[in-house]
Parts: C-alpha cells; structure tokens; sequence
C-alpha cells in the first residue's frame, strides 16, 4: 500500500513541478503511456486474488485518477499561462488614432427641400418642376405681367439676346430669360395636368441683384392649389401649418398684409412673429409681443382669374391659392445662417458645419428638423 | 413715397395718434418702411442768444461767448467768424448728440478755456450744407424753446413702400383717402384743403398747346401765368420738401414737386422765354435728341412721346423736362403742363431709355385722368400765391380717358374667394368710402383714380383689406381622399437617394452657380446660352458641366488650406434643344483633390486619389441611383476634361452613358489652379432607365442548398487586352455552372515576359441540386481556358 501511496505522492510532486507542455506529456507517457508505471500497476490487478483486489484495486485506481487529473489541471494552468504570457506580448495602444472615415454633408438648402416635401407631402402636395430658362411668356405674360407693365421692373431680369428668342405657335416671338421666380411652374403645372393640383415647385431662380442680402442666384419655393370653393381661409391655415410643421413650434403666429403681386387678387403678403432670444431673432410668438417683431416671409394670394384663364382652366369653376417663398432665407431663419452668400461658396468648413448627415432624412415620424 | 404727419393732417381729420396710423397702414397694404421724427435728433439744441464775445486769449480763430440758453449765461468757446454779440442761433447744451457726427457734447477745456455747449452749423444739425458759420435766426425768435420746435422740426417723416397698382397712393390724398376708409378719421374735401390759396381770375386765351400723338398723350391742359417772381420757396415748403427728401429749387419747380407729392398729379413748368411758338405733344422723329434736365441726352424713337415747339422737342413727355426749357431764377412767364400720358407708352419709353422719374413712376402706374382740371387749378393758385402773376385761361386739347367704368359685384363673393364673412351693407360702406360708387343691385363705379381695379377679385380685396384681413379665417385644406400616394417623381427620388448617399461616402454638397465664365465654359467644350445681360463676365455661360464649378469650389478651398477636397453638387446642365427651347438635364458632379487619405501612423505617407477612386464613386452612385451596375460596360471617351489614359465612362450599350469619371486632365487641373492628382465624375441620372414597377412583390427565391465552390485562374494576356474583357470572357464560359468571375491579381514584372502580364481570376460555381462532380468541375476549367484563349490568353504555369 504504502509504495503506491509513495508513487503517487512522486509523480504527484513531478507534475507539480513540471513547467512546460513537453515535461507534462513526458510524465504522462511516464505514468499512464503503454509502458507507464501507473499502467504496470493497472495491468498487475488480473492476477491478483479477489482479497487483494479488494485492497490494492482502489488504491490503483485512485492512483490512475489522481495522477489523471492532475495531469489535466497542470496541463490547463500552463495553457493558460501561456496564452496569458501571449495576450501579453501582444498588447497595442488602445489610444493611438484610427483611419479618419471622411464626413459627409448634404447642403442646408438640399435638407430644408426635403424637409418641405416632407411637410408638403402630408397635405397632398406633389412636388412640381419646371425650366430654369424659361419664355417670358410664362414667366410673365402668363402670369398677368404684359410687357409694359411696371411689376416687371420688380424683377432685375437676366435675360438671353435676340438670337435665342422662341416663336410660340401663334407666330409670337417670346424672349428666353432666367425665370426671375417659381410661379412660371404654377402656369407649365395648370396648362399640362388637369384640376384639382396641390403642387410645390422648389428650384433655382435669378435675379440680376448682388450685394449683402441678395445673390444672383437663389432658392424658391412655390405652391398651388386649384380646386373648387378654395379661399383665402385655406391658404392661411396651410400657411400656418406649414410653418408651425417647419419650425416645429405652435407659436407660430401669422400677420397677413396685403400687398400685390400681378397674378394673384387679393394678394396677401404673409409675415411671421419672432422673438429676440439673446439677440437673435427666433421664430415663434407674436410679433406684437415685448420682445417681438414680424418678418416678412411670403407672398401669396388667390390666383388671379386671367391666370387661371390663360392656363386653359374656367375660372367660374376652379379657384386657389398660391404662394412663394425663399429656401435659402428659410434655412436661415431656422438653422441660423447669417450669410446669403456663404450658400454658394463650397468653403468645406461651412458646408460640415452648417450641412447635415446622410442620415437626417426628414421624415414625419422622426421629426422633420434636424 | 415719404411725407410727413403734419401733411398727411392737412387731408385727413384725425385724432389718431402716429403708431395707430402706423398700424393702420400696414393693415390696409400700406407697408410702413420706416418712420423717423428730426425732432429726435435735435434734442438738447434750444434757440440760444450771444450776450457777450470776447478774443480767446491763447487762439486768435476762437471767441470765448456768454451765451443765454434759458438757464442763465453759460461760458461757450466759438470759432465761427459770425459769432458776436447780439446773435440768436442754435445752442447744443452738455449731454447733446450733434447729428453730423454723433459727438456727445461735453463739458471741456478749449485751449485753457471751460467751454459748456455749441453753437451749431447747420450741416452740423442735417439741416443743410452750410458750414461757414453757425446758424442765425431772427432776432424775435424765443430764446430757450426747442429749437426744433421752434423750426417746426418736430413732424415724423413716414416712408411707404407703395405697390405698382397704386398710384393713387404716390400722393399724400391717396393715403389720406385710404385710412379715412380704414375708420381713422375723415377725409377733408380739397377745397378745404387749398382754402387759404388765393383763387384764380383768368385773364386772357390760354396758350398755344395740342396734341398730335393721341395715343401717347391724349390729353395735354396748358394755361400761362405771366409776370412771376421766381425765387427760394417760402420755409414752411422748404421744410416739407426736405423732410421727404425732395430737395428744394425755386418756388416753381417746388410746387410742382409738392403738387406732385401731395396730389399724385405730376405738372411741368416752362419758361415761356424760353419757347418759340406752342407747345404740341408728338411722336419724335426717329433719332431727335432730348436734352433732359438730368443733363444727359437721350436719343429717341418714333414711339415715344415728346412736347416740343416750334424750334426743338423739350420734354420727353411724362419723363423727365428738358434742360433748357424749365423754371429758372429769372423766370417771369411761364407755361403749366398738365397733361395725361398713357401708362403703357410711359413704360416702354423709360424701358427703352433706361430712365426712370418720379414722373414716369406715376403715369406708367396711371394717373387719376378726371383730375387735370383740378391739378392744374391747384397749381396754378399756388404759382400766384408764391410768386405772384396774372394767369391765363386753360387751353385743354385732346380728352383724357375719363369713361367710368363699372362692375357688377355679388357680396357673397367675399366670403367664397376670401372666406370672410362680410355684411352686404359694410361692403358698401367700405367701398364708398374708397370712392367706389354702389348701386342698389350692386352696380359698382369705380373710382378715376384706381385704374388698377378690374374685377370682383378687386373689389374682394378692397373690402378685405379695409375691413382687415386678421378676420380671413384659418380654414383646414380638406384632406385629399384615399390613400396617401408618393408626392415626388421618380427623377426626385432618384435625386434624394443619390445625394444621400454621396453625403454617406464622406463627399460635401456643394451648390455652385449656374452660370461660368466664357473662359471657364470654353474648357468643358463651351456652353449653349450665353446671357445678354450677365451681372459680371464671371457669370456669364449657362454651365454644359458641373465641372468647372466644382473645380473652382475646390480650388477656394485648396487656398483656404484644405488637405482633402471631396465636393459633389447635384444640379442642372442646361442644353439648346433644336426647337430652340432650354433642354435641362440633372446631373450629379463629385470633383476629389488632395490627399485621399492623410499620413499615418498605420499607413504610411499621404495617398493621392487615383482613377480608380473615381470608378468607385461613380459606381456607388449609380447603384444609389438605381442603375443595373453589374450591366454596365466600362468604355473609353470620357471626354477632353479628363486623362485619355485614366478615365472611362460607363454605359448601357454603346450609346447610353450613364456616367464618366477618371483623372483630370492636367491642363484643366492647371487652369483652375489645382495642384497634384484631381479626380472627377459626372453622372447622368436620365440615362438610367426607369424600373418599371409592377407591385410590391418581389420574385420568388430560395437560397441554394449545396455550397458554392471556387476555382482561381492565372493567365498570361497580351498587356492590350482589358481585365473587363478577360472576366466577361470566364464568365461567359459555362453561363449556367459560373454565378460570379473576379479579378483579384494584376501582374507584371519578372517572370512575366514583356508584352504580356499576369492576370489572376477567381470563378464562383454554384452547384444545383447536385454537387459537381470532378468530371464536370474539369469540363468547366477547359471551357474557362478556351475562353479566355480566344483573346490570346494563356493559362500561367
């Protein structure tokens, strides 16, 4: 018994020792391997009597058991260890920079088109286009401004020579000119689709004018409505909706003026209340208010009864509304630009700044602004 | 149009203070730019006396004055060489701010002597140019009052931004007429207005006038007032000119002027001696020459209208008077004009001419017609009050266009066309108080003096703006029935989802002018439109690319310092169709300069962008955009912006480009300043064919059981043959067992004999419900080697 007890107690002591893998397989194959002493042992057990079966057989087992799983614990400690040492080596600077992914932006006027056919869109108003260069039919004429009439002075006009005019199917020549506003889509709208139209109509106008406030190009946006038993009543809450929409605020408090523009009677010009707030004007509030003033943000009115005639349309039967405004003024007045012209730069450093993510989809669930 | 409140009392009856007023007018459409009482400025100055003046001891240019403001003497140091005992003038007290300069006035030393206060210029006050002394006043006016009360300074200045449709509201009456309606007040009647005129006693034919162009001047009223004195206007006129910004002349053009401004009826005055013969309106002769009082010379042609005598055309006729033939300080006998041009006429003159007047601004908006008789009485009473005379009868030749015109007005039309709810007998109220006349049955006459209404809209709008449009109510837009459909086209979405997705690729939208220079649009092979009128020759050329402005975003951007440059615009190129109209095209540009990627520290040095950086975007873009990407063929012909041996473009067969990119070309790079490799795309979403879409439904599908397999390829082909050619040649080998062929090793060098490179592609087999078997595996291999061998390809031993 007691040289059993004293073999185990041996290799019990080796593998203890044992500092590499190679060591412990070389004491296994010295204990438990086809010549090992552990299995000597074992094969010594068939030829023993059952008595001392009884006595030695469990003392060999625990031997082989003990000697096992000792085997098994030291082998796992040095595997550990050994990943451990080479976990270790392998330590990086966590701080040290990654690869800088570029960041993107998409324009402020880009985001707040969106964002207004987004608002538009749940009202059931369809996004209209039209040309950049237009006729001064439809820029004009169409639009009850004849020739001579003084409103076209309104409009600094860039116009094409001689040499581009058009003749329109009558024989008429039309001067070619960059559409001075929007509202020519009105009329391209009202003479190729039919009645009823809820239509906006964002894009690029010109105006020969630059200086502080003003460039020579800019961004409008134009809506109509032509329907049965549309008046004034439904312009103002689309207005109001809109911008509360836009804003995102139910303050919005609406000051409407009247005012004239050749193709809509009446005519109304639409101001908004703002609120200085540390010397900023931010939008919401009445105007009348302490802190308060207005801001003129769009024109609009009910259509005029010779556009609508011109466009093909009975004016006894149909009857709307359109407005206009500007893009670029309205993303300044939410998201706080200051300067017309820093639009039309493409200094990165403003665009990263003042543009939005890939990722700000205005959507209506999620909140239009950004 | 300016005018003060005292002016704007003299019509209308009031006892509404200035800021209702000033809310009133908004509300009726007046819009109010801006409102500014003189007074303001000219606090702290009192009519002030010089007791006593001695020499300055230290300074021979100044005098020490005792001057008696109100509050006892007070110490005063004075340069001005007018300055002496006994003046009454103009003192500006400590704590006062002098109007020309915003100086504070303090208490200080001149030269070692306490001074307490100024005495004023009247440039120093903005009350004129004079600046070689201080201001005397009359010995009797009363020293210690305000001086601008004194002066009558103290009248706010209102400026109103007037629409083109009223005329009738470019003179003070107009306006008076407008609020008296909105309630506030009553408008006087003209007579009371003019009462203290003195009235006219003609004597005499009234002048030689008529007209021979009845189109351009229908009317032309003429009378003489002989044996004027001309001369300064009297203070009170003086003061009213000035405050609205009119500079005073002589007595003569200044009622002309005030007549103008308080009536709205524009009148000219001629100096008789200086006309030989009557005066007749015609049509110049093609070529005439008008020397206007502006001191330019106008040529004009047969369609504009002039006044002229015997001798020379004098006036382009509504426009602007001639230079020779006006009021002067020696006039004695003059001539009134008075006369009605057609607005239609005025405004294709003053276009053509590119002048514009005071005058041509009202009678290209229309004049009241029924008002020359009572203008030009005005005037006249006027002319004798200031400057004496005996005037002649008036000669009227030709009709103004007087007819009265009429609508027929259905009330309820107010609340169908502007949703507010008016009572019939307020409607007539408001529009009789307008001047409109109004019927039982709801004729309505409408008034000389609003040329601008002509329908019931107008008359809607007259009514709703009186009355006030905070009553329109807020009326929801009904919903449109069913179910909410897309609102954008499929050019917008395709718009958006490329936008985005270039934003998602690290690239900044950039919005550039629509318009290049000629320099600038010549290097992208010239543009279709050329503006007649640019606002600079930098903005010129309607742009044929994105390029050249992108180029140039990018180059500001270089100067600012910029190390990498990744700008995209989504915009316009604009075309000439064949029928002459614009033929538009939407386009997406991306222009990439500087480092791709910057230095560091896993990496290495700085990378450039390559060509190849270019096909990315390209190919990213389009996928955004929805093209069928994986059908496109890589062609050549990108185009003379971009290195002919590093750029392509991609098509759906040989005429459908769907995008170029590559290198710039160098040249281009250069012109535009841009240093090291600059990289480009262009990408024309309306090549890409719409996807026709047929339901929500998407075909069936279930993924593939057995697993797919890859074999790689090396082939050595003649360094002429494209990689594109070589993996549509694999792929094409066994088009039923090959799912995908990539190219994933170029090489060239040892081993690789001249001429030749290495070319290594990786075939995707996807077994169907058996696995291959190596029978079938080495039937695909053969085919792929025999493909390939039609373009000279060898398999690499």
């Amino acid at each position: 018994m007691t040289e059993i007890a004293a073999l185990k107690a041996g290799l019990l002591a080796d593998i203890e020792k044992a500092d590499t893998l190679e060591r412990v397989e070389e004491l296994r194959v010295g204990a438990l391997g086809k010549q090992g002493v552990v299995t000597a042992l074992l094969k010594t057990l068939g030829g023993l009597s059952p008595e001392e079966r009884q006595t030695r057989g469990p003392a060999i087992h625990d031997l082989r058991q003990g000697v096992t799983d000792a085997i098994a614990m030291k082998k796992a400690a040095l595997e550990q260890a050994a990943l451990d040492a080479r976990l270790a080596s392998e330590k990086l600077d966590m701080t040290l920079p990654v690869d800088v992914v570029p960041e993107g932006s998409v324009h402020p006027v880009s985001q707040v088109m969106d964002e207004l056919a987004e608002i538009f869109a749940d009202l059931g108003f369809a996004v209209a286009s039209g040309p950049e260069i237009e006729d001064d039919w439809h820029n004009f004429s169409a639009l009850n401004i004849p020739e001579t009439h003084p409103a076209r002075a309104m409009h600094d006009t860039f116009y094409f020579g001689d040499n581009y005019k058009v003749t329109d199917k009558d024989g008429t020549p039309r001067a070619m000119l960059l559409r001075t506003h929007t509202s020519p889509v009105q009329i391209r709208t009202m003479t190729s689709t039919s009645a009823p139209i809820r239509i906006i109509a964002p894009g690029r106008v010109y105006r020969s004018d630059s200086d502080a406030t003003h460039t020579p190009m800019f961004h409008q946006i134009e809506g109509l409505v032509i329907d049965k038993g549309i008046h004034l009543g439904h312009l103002k809450w689309t207005l109001e909706t809109f911008l509360k929409a836009f804003f995102e605020r139910d303050d919005i408090v609406l000051r409407l003026r009247p005012s004239y523009f050749p193709f809509t009677e009446p005519s109304v010009e639409v101001d908004v209340g703002y609120t200085l707030v540390n010397g900023q004007r931010v939008i919401g509030g009445s105007g009348d208010d302490d802190e308060g003033g207005w801001l003129e943000v769009l024109g609009s009115g009910m259509v005029h009864r010779r556009v609508i005639e011109a466009c093909g349309l009975d004016p006894d039967e149909w009857q709307g509304f359109a407005f206009g405004t500007g893009v670029d003024r309205l993303a300044m007045l939410k998201y706080g630009m200051n300067d017309l012209r820093a639009f039309f730069d493409g200094d990165l450093r403003w665009l990263r700044h003042y543009g939005f993510s890939a990722l700000d989809i205005p959507t209506l669930s999620g909140g239009v602004g950004a | 149009m300016k005018f003060t409140l005292s002016w704007l009392k003299e019509h209308l009856d009031t006892d509404a203070d200035l800021d209702t007023i000033l809310v009133a007018l908004n509300d009726i459409g007046l819009e109010v730019e801006g409102v500014e009482n003189p007074a303001e400025k000219l606090s702290g100055f009192r009519v002030a006396k010089v007791l006593t003046a001695a020499p300055h001891p230290q300074a021979d240019k100044l005098q020490i004055l005792t001057v008696e403001a109100g509050d006892g003497p007070l110490q005063v140091v004075c340069g001005a060489p007018n300055a002496r005992a006994g003046l009454v003038g103009v003192f500006g007290r400590e704590g006062a701010v002098v109007p020309a300069n915003g100086m504070v006035l303090r208490k200080a030393a001149i030269r070692g002597v306490e001074s307490n206060g100024m005495m004023c210029s009247t440039r120093e006050l903005e009350l004129g140019e004079d600046h070689d002394g201080i201001i005397e006043l009359p010995a009797e006016a009363p020293v210690g009052t305000d001086f601008a009360d004194y002066a009558g300074l103290d009248d706010p200045v209102i400026d109103l931004s007037i629409t083109p449709n009223r005329q009738d509201c470019m003179g003070v009456r107009g306006v008076a007429r407008d609020l008296a309606a909105k309630g506030l007040g009553t408008l006087k009647p003209l007579e009371e207005v003019v009462a203290m005129l003195p009235l006219v006693e003609a004597q005499g034919a009234g002048p030689d006038v008529r007209t021979d162009d009845p189109e351009g001047c229908p009317a032309f009223y003429a009378r003489t007032v002989r044996g004027v004195k001309n001369g300064p206007s009297p203070d009170w006129l003086q003061r009213r000119l000035n405050a609205v910004g009119q500079k005073p002349i002589s007595a003569l053009v200044d009622i002309t002027n005030y007549v103008m401004l308080g009536l709205g009826r524009p009148l000219h005055v001629y100096d008789m001696a200086s006309l030989k013969g009557g005066l007749v309106a015609r049509l110049a002769k093609p070529g005439e020459e008008v020397l206007a009082l502006n001191g330019k010379s106008y040529t004009l042609d047969a369609t504009m209208t002039v006044i002229a005598d015997e001798a020379a055309a004098h006036d382009i006729g509504g426009i602007m008077g001639g230079e020779h033939s006006g009021a002067q300080d020696g006039t004695t006998d003059v001539l009134i004009e008075c006369a009605y041009f057609t607005p239609e006429s005025i405004a294709k003159t003053g276009q053509k001419l590119l002048l514009t007047s005071d005058a041509r601004q009202r009678f290209e908006r229309g004049v009241d017609p029924a008002f020359l008789d009572e203008g030009l009485e005005i005037a006249t009473r006027l002319v004798l009050a200031l400057c004496g005379g005996m005037a002649s009868e008036v000669t009227r030749a030709g009709e103004p266009p007087v007819a009265a015109r009429t609508l027929s007005y259905d009330p309820a039309r107010c609340l169908s066309l502007a949703g507010v709810d008016v009572h019939p007998a307020d409607q007539k109220a408001i529009l009789e108080r307008l001047g409109f006349g109004v019927t039982d049955d709801w004729t309505v006459t409408i008034p000389s003096w609003r040329r601008d209404i002509d329908g019931t809209a107008d008359l809607v709008e007259e009514v709703v703006r009186i009355k006030g449009l905070a009553h329109v109510p807020s009326t929801p837009l009904p919903r449109v029935p069913g179910v909410a459909k897309p609102t954008a086209t499929p050019e917008q979405l395709i718009e958006r989802r490329v936008r985005r997705a270039a934003a998602s690729r690290g690239l900044n939208e950039a919005i550039n002018w629509s318009f290049l220079s000629e320099k600038e649009a010549v290097t992208v092979g010239g543009g279709d439109w050329t503006l007649a009128n640019p606002i600079s020759e930098d903005l010129k050329v309607m742009r044929p690319s994105l390029l050249p402005g992108l180029l140039s975003a990018a180059r500001r951007n270089a100067d600012r310092g910029a190390s990498s440059i990744r700008l995209f615009e989504v915009g316009r190129r604009y075309f000439r169709a064949a029928d002459g109209s614009s033929d538009e095209r939407l386009t997406v540009g991306v222009v990439m300069a500087g480092d791709k990627a910057s230095r560091g520290w896993a990496t290495g040095k700085a990378q450039p962008f390559t060509a190849y950086d270019a096909k990315a975007e390209a190919l990213a873009l389009l996928a955004a955009a929805g093209a069928p990407v994986a059908n496109l063929q890589v062609m050549g012909e990108a185009g003379s912006a971009y290195h002919p041996g590093q750029s392509g473009t991609l098509r759906l067969g040989p005429k459908a480009v769907l995008a170029e990119y590559g290198v710039l070309h160098p040249a281009l790079a250069k012109q535009f300043d841009l240093g090291g490799t600059v990289v480009a795309v262009q990408i024309f979403p309306d090549a890409i064919p719409q996807k026709r879409k047929s339901g929500f439904m998407r075909a069936p599908y279930a993924p593939p059981a057995l697993q797919a397999v890859t074999r790689d390829f090396a082939f050595l082909v003649p360094e002429g043959v494209e990689g594109d050619a070589l993996v549509r040649a694999v792929k094409g080998a066994d088009k039923k067992a090959i799912v995908a062929a990539r190219l994933f090793d170029v090489f060239t060098g040892t081993g690789v004999e001249p001429g030749m490179k290495s070319l290594a592609v990786e075939i995707t087999l996807q077994p169907g419900e058996k696995s291959f078997t190596e029978e079938e595996l080495t039937a695909v291999s053969s085919a792929v080697v025999k493909a390939a061998g039609k373009l000279g390809a060898t398999l690499r031993g």
